[in-house]
């Protein structure tokens, strides 16, 4: 049985499965990639030929435009088996954003699995994480360090409705990125039971239109920018993280910044971006949630893609699992701003 | 202590004046008693914990995590307290998180030896939020960002009206906590409560700036004029109860000042000048500053900085309340009362003789002395009123001085400003060509004209550092201040007092703005070397 480090290698475009002729979210353009998610540092333009899920496709599209998006684009159901050269491949759901997939492959009875971004908090707005026990599992670890332990998202948000009940005069705009977080953040708010339109900077609306094509329902939304001052008034509004403090949010009656993402739970990182209310909601496992996963599928080898790989390979190998560093380059979390839009995890 | 954390955690963050009161103010009206008054100690820096120190958590966090995890988490976010909140690892529990009034009668109880066990229990039963604002409640280290001025305001406004902050003012310091007779008043479940013999603090009488309109209406006949003393204005209360020395906003500052306080032998309320004086000479205020904000005093400082007081108004003498008598009347009360008990440290504030407003103009100009502001005018005939009355007292600042300076960086503002480029670093020419800054200015413009410097800063930005642009050098303001006096602390050598944006410039060429040299003329504190160069 090939131990998997010989047919799936690390490469400057990203990771290289040999034996199947495809990369996994190539951080170039290539000849057949395989992309786990719609973020764009993991779906960059101008591949051939693109298998990912339908959701992933759609929102490729909708990014990138449809030749960008990839010559040719196979869509792939969860768990269903796809020989590529000499490897089967198959998806299952990361429960990262909608679409987003890990993805399996087995050689010769060994078995890899590239997680991509995953988490393991429900989340309304894509289908959960599966475990697939393996050989080798390939994971992110944006928010490896034990000081990141989400709270429940549900909290969050009741927090978010407690200062709007506290201040029912004040915007409350929340920075989230626009693919995924939005949609999540508006999910959670209708599932609080908030039913009153919400208002959207112009870059997020048209990733919420394929949510809803791809039937995820998020109640009505309306553009903040055509809003009178006096509408928004105790109105909720999602704009990117860029735009919360800036010029586009003079428009804004007198609001409360808020920022939806895991890089909340520390102080100082809420503080540097002027926020007056930090939500942690966040996209990504986190500290307890990767070990959780590491112990589940059962590997005897983890590879970490980007992030903070020290401490959790110092953790797993304390447990008996052997632990490496891939150190992928080009995934924007790597950025220790970690609030470039994407990152905004 | 998870209402109280949840508190915390808002004030913490947030930046607008209003929406700390409204924080406060839900606070104070949801939580029940004691603990509603022990959080309000708490935030009015009331309570100060030494039971627990950092060496306390530490040592917590090394017994239940993995020092090389704990290194590199502390290394991530920079805190003690906050790595170990976040970090903790909790043992299943049924425990329910502290009260606050738990957490300050067990620290009051426990045996030294018992908190390291205790404290890990607490954080335990907590989320962490909560252990973060336990671990700071309980090594002094909260630092919220709220002045008692803004908790007595927020009390008053439960009351929607029918208690002013004023009046909480004049109880707050014959209270201790949790003040349950002072919520009981403010729900109008009890009396207000009687400070009775306690060196209470008196909302102090204040003044407006005298605009030239004003000027022209003035008969001078009825006013009194004093020096407008470069200090910090103070409150001397001394009763049967106690003597404390108060600050303008009714902080207790007698800890940093016990000379003052060993010299309050007597029963009197008096309003004066709080300066560092030596042999007579009042010294700048810069000076004063390095008495400012301690807690305690060395042996040094008392030596080298010198606190006394110039005394301008009497508010008891004994246990009698004389703010309803006129000035006059008080001040000939004050100045008996001096001439008679002749308190150590403490001057008369010489009332100044005039015959006309034009006199006293001359006299305001001349005044250049690094200790003075200008002047202040006081009715002959008012009474002493708590706040800021219409047409009682003025005060006259002599007019400022001005520099022409180049715009260096710009920074981001806060809450409402957070948008704009709003905080002005500026500097003067070197006689090498180099600009130096000389100071940090961020008010004193219009909003069109803070729109205008926004929009400039964003066209004309070299460099950026966080919040922070590094812009062309082309744009000239020019400044306005109060006084130049030398610092160690900045790189130019001079600090400015009250620098603001006085006019922008857009005439100007960046070249022709003024020299380093021109500012360091104005310093004042050289200037008593150099001679009077200066006036």
């Amino acid at each position: 049985m090939p131990h998997p480090k010989t047919w799936l290698k690390v490469c400057p475009q990203g990771l290289y499965c040999e034996p199947g002729g495809f990369f996994i979210d190539p951080t170039r353009a290539v000849d057949r990639a395989v992309i786990t998610h719609a973020h764009s540092d993991h779906a960059r333009p101008g591949h051939r030929a693109v298998l990912a899920s339908a959701g992933t496709l759609a929102l490729m599209r909708a990014r990138l435009g449809e030749g960008p998006a990839g010559l040719t684009q196979q869509a792939l159901g969860w768990g269903e088996r796809l020989r590529m050269g000499e490897v089967t491949l198959w998806l299952e759901p990361a429960g990262h954003v909608l679409g987003s997939a890990q993805v399996a492959m087995e050689y010769r009875g060994s078995r890899a699995v590239v997680s991509g971004d995953y988490k393991r908090t429900p989340d309304p707005t894509c289908d959960p994480f599966v475990p697939i026990p393996c050989d080798v599992f390939v994971t992110e670890a944006t928010f490896a360090l034990p000081v990141f332990r989400h709270p429940p998202p549900d909290h969050e948000i009741a927090r978010l409705l407690a200062s709007r009940a506290l201040f029912p005069e004040r915007t409350h705009v929340v920075g989230c990125y626009a693919l995924g977080k939005c949609q999540r953040l508006i999910a959670l708010l209708r599932g609080a039971g908030w039913h009153e339109p919400i208002y959207l900077h112009g870059a997020l609306a048209a990733l919420c239109a394929v949510y809803e094509q791809q039937g995820v329902a998020l109640g009505e939304l309306r553009a903040a920018t055509a809003a009178a001052k006096d509408q928004l008034k105790g109105a909720i509004v999602l704009a990117p993280p860029g735009a919360i403090t800036d010029r586009w949010a003079r428009r804004l009656a007198e609001p409360v910044v808020a920022l939806a993402s895991g890089w909340m739970r520390v102080r100082q990182r809420a503080r540097s971006r002027g926020v007056e209310l930090p939500l942690v909601i966040s996209d990504h496992a986190d500290w307890d949630e990767l070990n959780a996963t590491v112990d589940e599928v059962g590997a005897p080898e983890v590879w970490v893609t980007h992030g903070r790989e020290e401490a959790l390979i110092h953790c797993i190998t304390q447990r008996g699992v052997r632990g490496r560093a891939l150190r992928l380059v080009g995934y924007s979390d790597e950025d220790d701003e970690g609030l470039s839009e994407e990152a905004a995890a | 202590m998870i209402a109280f954390a949840d508190l915390l955690e808002r004030l913490v963050f947030t930046p607008g004046r209003n929406a700390k009161i409204a924080l406060l103010r839900r606070y104070f009206a949801s939580e029940p008693d004691p603990d509603r008054g022990i959080g309000l100690a708490a935030v009015t820096g009331e309570l100060a914990f030494t039971a627990a120190k950092p060496g306390l958590i530490r040592e917590l966090a090394a017994a239940r995590t993995d020092p090389e995890l704990f290194a590199w988490s502390y290394d991530y976010v920079g805190d003690l307290a906050e790595t170990v909140a976040l970090m903790w690892p909790g043992k299943p529990t049924n425990a329910a998180p502290p009260s606050l009034t738990e957490v300050v009668e067990t620290l009051e109880t426990a045996p030294k030896s018992e908190l390291p066990g205790i404290v890990a229990g607490w954080l335990d039963a907590s989320e962490p939020s909560v252990r973060l604002a336990l671990l700071k409640l309980i090594t002094g280290a909260l630092r919220v960002g709220v002045s008692a001025r803004l908790a007595k305001v927020a009390l008053a406004e439960m009351t929607d009206g029918r208690v002013a902050p004023d009046d909480v003012e004049e109880v707050w310091h014959g209270l201790a906590p949790p003040y349950a007779a002072l919520f009981a008043w403010l729900e109008g479940r009890g009396v207000r409560p009687d400070p009775a013999d306690a060196p209470v603090f008196r909302p102090p009488m204040l003044a407006h700036p005298l605009e030239p309109q004003d000027r022209v209406s003035l008969d001078a006949r009825d006013y009194r004029a004093e020096w407008k003393w470069d200090g910090i204005r103070v409150q001397l209360v001394a009763t049967p109860g106690g003597k404390r020395l108060y600050s303008r906003s009714g902080d207790d500052i007698s800890g940093a000042f016990p000379e003052i306080v060993d010299a309050m032998n007597f029963e009197a309320v008096l309003d004066g000048e709080l300066l560092v004086i030596r042999e007579g000479e009042v010294a700048p205020f810069a000076d004063l500053q390095q008495r400012l904000n301690r807690k305690g005093v060395t042996a040094k400082m008392l030596r080298d900085f010198p606190a006394g007081i110039r005394l301008y108004d009497m508010l008891f003498e004994g246990s009698e309340d004389i703010r309803p008598l006129p000035f006059d009347a008080r001040r000939a009360r004050l100045e008996a009362w001096h001439a008679r008990v002749r308190p150590r440290l403490m001057a008369l504030s010489p009332l100044i003789a005039f015959d006309s407003i034009e006199d006293l103009s001359a006299i305001r100009d001349d005044a250049r002395a690094a200790s003075i502001e200008g002047l202040m005018l006081k009715r002959g005939d008012s009474a002493y009123v708590p706040g800021r009355p219409k047409g009682q007292w003025w005060k006259w600042k002599r007019d400022p001085l001005t520099i022409d300076a180049v715009l260096m960086y710009a920074q981001r503002g806060h809450g409402k400003r957070s948008s704009f480029y709003s905080d002005y670093t500026f500097g003067l020419w070197r006689e090498d060509g180099e600009l130096v800054p000389v100071g940090k200015a961020y008010f004193g413009f219009t909003d069109a004209e803070l729109a205008m410097l926004d929009r400039w800063v964003r066209n004309h930005t070299t460099a950026r550092f966080g919040p922070v642009r590094e812009v062309e050098r082309a744009m000239v303001l020019e400044v306005a201040f109060d006084a130049a006096q030398l610092s160690t602390r900045h790189k130019s050598g001079v600090a400015l007092r009250f620098p603001r944006i006085a006019r922008i410039r857009t005439d100007k060429p960046a070249a022709e703005a003024d020299r380093l040299e021109t500012l360091m003329r104005l310093v004042e504190n050289r200037a008593a070397e150099a001679g009077a160069a200066v006036a």
